[in-house]
C-alpha cells in the first residue's frame, strides 16, 4: 500500500510461526514469514580491502544510500516492521495504550499496541516456569560438584534433551519445538540463574550450532543433523584458534578440496572451543583459499571420531568450569563434500551473522547470572544475617547498593529483551538488523554481571567468599562474559562504528 | 473392561513458595500481584493420569483437565495440558468464590456430561486446605472414593489404592467409576518439557460461563475473620525426663 507521499508502509501481523530461513544470508534480522519480497535487504559488507585480513572490528553496514529498490528507485522503502510478538499483556495498564501517529511526524508508523519490554508470550511464560523448576530441582543440587570436578554431569545433558531445551528453534519435522528466539533466550536466562555453565552449553548449541544448520545447511544436512541435535547430540562451534580470536578471519586452519571434488581435507587447530568434550557434531571454519584472504573461509560439519580429528587439551578455567573448553586438532581430516555448509568461501558471512545472535544468548546468560547472584545474596541479607541487632539488609547503605544493583540488572535485561524482540520482528530502524542492540546488550550485561556478582559476595561477607554457596562461583563465572563471543572492546568498537555510520555526514 | 475417561479438576492457587499476607479487610488473603500456580496436589493428579496412560495406553480414552475459576485459571489449565492432559475445560466464575460443595455440584454435572468414570483430584487445595471436594463429589455421585492416595493400581475395572492414614497406610479396592484424591507420596510430577508445551498449544480449551451450571451454587459460609497464627514462642530445654515432667506440671499440662 503506497500513500500519496510515496512512502511504502505495511501492517503485518506477527504470529508465532517458524522463522523461515531468510532469503539472503546477509540478513541479520529475522524476516517474519509473511513479508513483501520486493523489499531489498541490507547488504553487510566487510569494509576491509579483499587482500587484508578482515578485522571484525571494522565491520560496517554498507547500506546503499539511499535505501533504494533496484527496480523502483524512486520509492523510499523505509521498512517499518511494526511487528511485535503479541505478548500476553499484563492486565493492568498496558492494554489501553495506543501509539498515535503524532508521536513521530517524520515516519508513518502503523498503529500497534506497545507493551512492557519484559512481556512474554504465553508459551514463553510456561517455558520460563518449567525451566526454572527444572533448574532448581535437577541442576541446583549438582552445581557445586560439577564446578569442583570441572565436569558437566551427563545426566543433566540428557535431561536437557528430554526437556526439549536443545532443539528450541528446530522445526518440528526435525524433532524440535519450532519455537521463537525469545523462548530460547528465556530458557538460557533461567538456566543461568542456577548454573551459567549449563546455560552456555544450551546457548552455544541452540543459537550457534542449530541456527547455522537451520539457516545455511542444505536439506540433506538438515535432515541428517538437526534431528540428532534436537534429541541426543551436543553441538560445538569451532572458529577461534591459538593465533586468531577477535581477529577471527585470520584463521589458519586449512581446507583442501580433493582432486575428485568428493571430499575436503582439513588441517589445523582450534582453541577455546566450548562444549567440545560433550559434543558429537562440530561446525568447523577452515580456509579453502588463503590467497583470497577471508573470502576463502568455509564452514564444514565434522563428527567426533572422524580419523585425524582429536580433542586435545581441556582448559582449566577461572569460571564456567563445568563447561568444557578444549583445543581441537585436525590432522588431515577427510570430510565428505556434502558436509560443506552453504557455499565455499561464504563461511565468514555465516560466522558474522550467527555470532550476532549468539551475542544475545550470552547477554541472556549474563543477566541470568546477575539475577541468580543477586537473589542468592539478598535472601541472605534480608532473612538470615543479623548484626548489631538487625538484619544487615536493613542498613540504609546496603539498601542503596541493593537498589542500584537491581536497577542495573533491569537495565541490562531491557537491552537484552529489546535485542531479542528487534531480532524477532525485523527492527525499528529501517531494517538495519539488530547488530547494535545485540552488541549493547552483551556489553552491558557482562559488565552488570561482574559488578553485581562481586557486590553479592560482599553483601554476604565471609559466607559469600567460601566455596559452599554459589556466590563466589557466580563472580568467577561472570568474567567470561566480557571475553567470549566478542570481547567487550570489540562490542564497543562495533557500536561506535554503527553510530558513526548514522551520524557522520 | 471399560475405556477410561479421566476427569482431573485443578485449581489455581497462591504459589506455595509465597508467604501469604492477609488483606486489609481481614477476611481474605491478599492476592494482588502475587504469583499464582497450579495447586501442587493437582499436579500429582495430572501426573497420576498421565502415568495411567503410559501404563494402559489406549485404554485411557481421555484426560480432561477442569477448573472452576477466573479467566486466569487458563494458565493452570495450560500447564495441565502441557503436562499431558488432552483437553481443558474452564467454568468461568469471574469474581465469585465457590465453596467446595458448589464445586462438587459443578463437577457432578461435568462428570455426567463428559461421561467420566474416574475422577482424580488433589486431596486439598493449599489455599483453603478444605479437603472436601473429592469426598463430596463421591457422595453426590454415589461412587466409591479412595482419598489420600499414595499409590494407584488399575486392573481391569478394579482400582486398588494405598491410602495414607494417620496410623500408616490402608489399602482399599474399588470398582470403576471411582473418585480418588492424591497425596504427596503418590508420584513426582514431571516438568512441562518444551515439546509438550508446544503440543499443548494445539489442545482445546473450552470455556463455559458459570450461569450455565445454574442453581444450588450459593455459598453457605461467611468468613468472619482471618488472622495469622500467633508467633511461635521460644521453647525451653530440660535436663532429663524428671525435668520434663516437672516442667509440664508447672505449665498445667499434667
Amino acid at each position: 500500500m503506497i500513500s500519496a507521499r510515496g512512502w511504502v508502509h505495511f501492517s503485518i501481523t506477527w504470529h508465532l510461526r517458524p522463522r523461515l530461513p531468510s532469503a539472503s544470508p546477509f540478513l541479520c534480522s529475522a524476516s517474519p514469514c509473511s513479508h513483501d519480497s520486493r523489499i531489498p535487504t541490507p547488504v553487510i559488507q566487510p569494509s576491509a580491502a579483499p587482500s587484508s585480513p578482515l578485522h571484525i572490528s571494522t565491520l560496517t553496514l554498507d547500506l546503499h544510500p539511499p535505501f533504494l529498490h533496484p527496480q523502483q528507485p524512486h520509492k523510499m522503502s523505509t521498512l517499518r516492521h511494526v511487528l511485535r510478538p503479541v505478548p500476553r499483556l499484563r492486565p493492568t495498564t498496558v492494554a489501553a495504550a495506543r501509539l498515535t501517529p503524532s508521536i513521530s511526524a517524520r515516519r508513518n508508523y502503523t498503529e500497534f499496541t506497545p507493551s512492557p519490554i519484559f512481556a512474554l508470550t504465553e508459551t514463553e511464560e510456561l517455558l520460563k516456569e518449567s525451566v526454572a523448576r527444572f533448574a532448581n530441582d535437577a541442576i541446583l543440587p549438582k552445581v557445586r560438584e560439577m564446578d569442583e570436578a570441572e565436569q558437566m554431569d551427563k545426566g543433566i545433558v540428557s535431561q536437557l534433551f528430554e526437556q526439549g531445551l536443545m532443539g528450541v528453534e528446530i522445526p518440528e519435522k526435525y524433532g524440535g519445538s519450532e519455537m521463537n528466539f525469545g523462548a530460547c533466550i528465556v530458557a538460557i536466562e533461567e538456566l543461568a540463574r542456577v548454573d551459567p555453565s549449563v546455560s552456555v552449553l544450551v546457548d552455544v548449541h541452540n543459537t550457534l550450532v542449530n541456527t547455522v544448520f537451520k539457516t545455511y545447511g542444505s536439506e540433506a544436512l538438515k535432515s541428517k543433523y538437526l534431528p540428532r541435535l534436537a534429541t541426543e547430540s551436543v553441538g560445538s562451534f569451532c572458529l577461534s584458534e591459538p593465533a586468531s580470536g577477535s581477529d577471527a578471519f585470520a584463521l589458519k586452519t586449512r581446507a583442501t578440496k580433493s582432486q575428485s571434488g568428493g571430499s575436503y581435507t582439513i588441517s589445523g587447530q582450534k582453541m577455546w572451543i566450548t562444549n567440545a568434550a560433550e559434543a558429537d557434531i562440530f561446525i568447523v571454519f577452515a580456509n579453502l583459499a588463503p590467497e583470497r584472504g577471508y573470502k576463502g573461509i568455509s564452514a564444514f560439519v565434522l563428527e567426533k571420531g572422524m580419523p585425524g580429528f582429536s580433542i586435545a587439551k581441556k582448559e582449566k578455567k577461572l569460571g564456567i568450569r563445568a563447561s568444557s573448553t578444549c583445543m581441537l586438532t585436525f590432522d588431515d581430516v577427510e570430510v565428505p563434500a556434502e558436509n560443506l555448509i552453504g557455499k565455499e568461501g561464504e563461511g565468514y558471512k555465516y560466522a558474522i551473522s550467527i555470532l550476532n545472535e549468539g551475542r544475545i544468548g550470552i547477554a541472556a546468560q549474563m543477566t541470568g547470572l546477575a539475577l541468580g547472584a543477586f537473589e542468592t545474596a539478598i535472601k541472605y541479607v534480608w532473612n538470615e544475617r543479623r548484626q548489631f541487632g538487625q538484619l544487615v539488609g536493613d542498613f540504609q547503605g546496603m539498601q542503596f547498593q541493593i537498589a542500584q544493583a537491581r536497577t542495573e540488572i533491569e537495565a541490562a535485561r531491557a537491552l537484552l529483551y529489546n535485542a531479542v524482540r528487534t531480532k524477532e520482528t525485523g527492527g525499528v530502524r529501517a531494517g538495519e538488523g539488530f547488530v547494535r542492540e545485540a552488541a549493547m546488550a552483551k556489553l552491558y550485561a557482562s559488565q552488570v554481571a561482574g559488578k553485581v556478582s562481586g557486590l553479592a559476595i560482599e553483601w554476604q561477607g565471609g559466607m559469600g567468599f567460601v566455596r559452599e554457596g554459589l556466590s563466589e562461583k557466580f563472580w568467577r563465572d561472570s568474567k567470561i562474559g566480557a571475553i567470549y563471543e566478542g570481547t567487550s572492546n570489540i562490542q564497543l568498537q562495533t557500536i561506535a562504528k554503527l553510530l558513526q555510520q548514522e551520524y557522520k555526514k | 473392561m471399560s475405556a477410561l475417561r479421566i476427569l482431573v479438576p485443578i485449581k489455581r492457587v497462591l504459589d506455595y513458595a509465597i508467604k501469604p499476607r492477609i488483606a486489609a479487610s481481614g477476611k481474605a488473603i491478599d492476592l494482588t500481584g502475587q504469583k499464582m500456580s497450579l495447586n501442587p496436589f493437582d499436579e500429582l493428579s495430572i501426573e497420576a493420569s498421565v502415568r495411567l496412560r503410559e501404563e494402559h495406553k489406549t485404554r485411557i480414552e481421555d484426560i480432561l483437565a477442569f477448573s472452576a475459576g477466573p479467566q486466569k485459571s487458563q494458565d493452570a489449565l495450560r500447564t495441565a495440558m502441557a503436562m499431558g492432559a488432552d483437553r481443558g475445560l474452564l467454568v468461568d466464575t469471574a469474581t465469585t468464590e465457590l465453596e467446595p460443595l458448589a464445586v462438587a455440584k459443578i463437577l457432578k454435572r461435568v462428570v455426567e456430561k463428559e461421561k467420566s468414570n474416574l475422577v482424580i483430584l488433589g486431596k486439598q487445595s493449599i489455599d483453603d486446605d478444605a479437603g472436601q471436594t473429592g469426598q463430596m463429589l463421591a457422595g453426590l455421585l454415589g461412587w466409591g472414593q479412595a482419598t489420600q492416595a499414595a499409590d494407584i493400581k488399575l486392573e481391569g475395572d478394579t482400582v486398588t489404592v494405598v491410602k495414607e492414614v494417620d496410623g500408616g497406610t490402608e489399602t482399599v479396592k474399588g470398582k470403576l467409576p471411582m473418585v480418588v484424591t492424591t497425596d504427596l507420596r503418590l508420584n513426582e510430577p514431571r516438568y512441562a518439557s518444551l515439546p509438550n508445551i508446544m503440543k499443548a498449544k494445539k489442545k482445546k480449551l473450552e470455556q463455559i460461563p458459570l450461569k450455565d451450571y445454574g442453581e444450588g451454587l450459593e455459598g453457605r459460609l461467611e468468613v468472619l475473620q482471618l488472622v495469622e497464627p500467633p508467633p511461635r514462642q521460644g521453647g525451653g530445654k530440660v535436663a532429663d525426663v524428671s525435668g520434663m515432667i516437672s516442667k509440664l506440671k508447672e505449665l498445667g499440662a499434667l
